[in-house]
């Protein structure tokens, strides 16, 4: 009984191995995919926001204060994300779409051209054209973050399997076959034994 | 419908305030995390963090490092790039090969 049971749990053993391997093996291709591009739009995105810092250092400069605090304190535009989800190989990623409150592309500017200097226009206008890269590089960077937590899940659940689970029910199968083919030997063995006395006993019969 | 939300110093992040993003000026790391827990708990799908103050709450970020929502992006402040936005990602790729096969140690 247990045999069978054990030999069950076996084949059930071996295949969600091979599948989880299979899955670890698929995740981990798609991981590369988007870590590599996560890596050249993380620069990219660097790139852009640290030239954009310059740019509004500038701006700061040539401005006072106040007027800045006052051109900044009223922003016209309202970005708004729709979150959608993605099934990747059982791991739920995000996508993120950006929405903003009114089409005028020019409403990133929320202030009167009058009192501030032309800079702040460039460093604004420079920040809005990284932006649609920034929300991909969260999307992004979201996704191998989950991947990765997932990846190592299931590299932890194939090497219990494979090191562990598996050996330890071959272990067990091999024990009780070698115990059940011990006893139907010595059954045997006891049968002869029994035969040649009952032979002898009612016939005077040896057997050699 | 999800909100976006910048956190850091002032100086780094007041210009995103004119793109529409929500900015939440914090002046140290302990107030940044307690700003972040609270937004984390509300409808914010990105948070932007500048990389000096994401420095100084690490345990915060790995607190939303496995949730799905929000996502906590380091960006460079105006004090320059300190390159932990890329150490992040190479946590990653060690987490999920065991080495680091991307970037090979630089």
């Amino acid at each position: 009984m247990e045999l069978t049971r054990l030999k069950k749990k076996l084949t059930t053993a071996t295949r969600g191995h091979k599948l989880l391997k299979d899955k670890r093996d698929e995740l981990m291709r798609q991981f590369l995919e988007k870590v590599r591009e996560n890596k050249s739009l993380r620069e990219h995105v660097e790139k852009g926001i640290e030239a954009a810092n310059k740019n509004f250092l500038l701006a700061r400069a040539g401005m006072q204060d106040q007027v800045l605090n006052t051109a900044m304190l009223a922003p016209k535009q309202r970005v708004s994300v729709e979150a959608g989800m993605e099934n990747v190989m059982s791991v739920e990623i995000p996508t993120f779409d950006f929405k903003t409150r009114t089409p005028d592309q020019n409403d990133i500017f929320s202030y009167g051209f009058a009192f501030t200097s032309s800079d702040l226009d460039g460093a604004v206008k420079s920040l809005a054209d990284v932006f649609p890269d920034m929300l991909k590089l969260a999307e992004i960077e979201k996704s191998c973050q989950l991947m990765a937590v997932e990846i190592e899940k299931t590299r932890r659940r194939v090497n219990a399997l494979e090191h562990v689970m598996i050996p330890e029910l071959q272990a067990n199968i091999k024990y009780i076959s070698m115990k059940l083919d011990e006893n139907e030997r010595s059954t045997q063995i006891r049968l002869m034994k029994v035969k040649d006395m009952v032979l002898k006993d009612a016939h005077n019969y040896e057997t050699f | 419908m999800y909100k976006i939300a910048v956190l850091g110093d002032r100086d780094s992040i007041y210009g995103f305030a004119a793109l529409g993003l929500e900015v939440f000026p914090v002046p140290s790391g302990e107030e940044g995390a307690r700003t972040l827990r609270r937004l984390s708990e509300q409808d914010y799908a990105v948070v932007y963090v500048t990389e000096a103050l994401a420095a100084e709450m690490p345990a915060e970020l790995e607190r939303c490092r496995e949730s799905l929502m929000p996502a906590v992006i380091p960006i460079p402040g105006v004090h320059g790039n300190t390159g932990m936005g890329i150490d992040m990602v190479k946590r990653s790729v060690e987490q999920a090969v065991g080495s680091d096969i991307i970037f090979n140690g630089n």
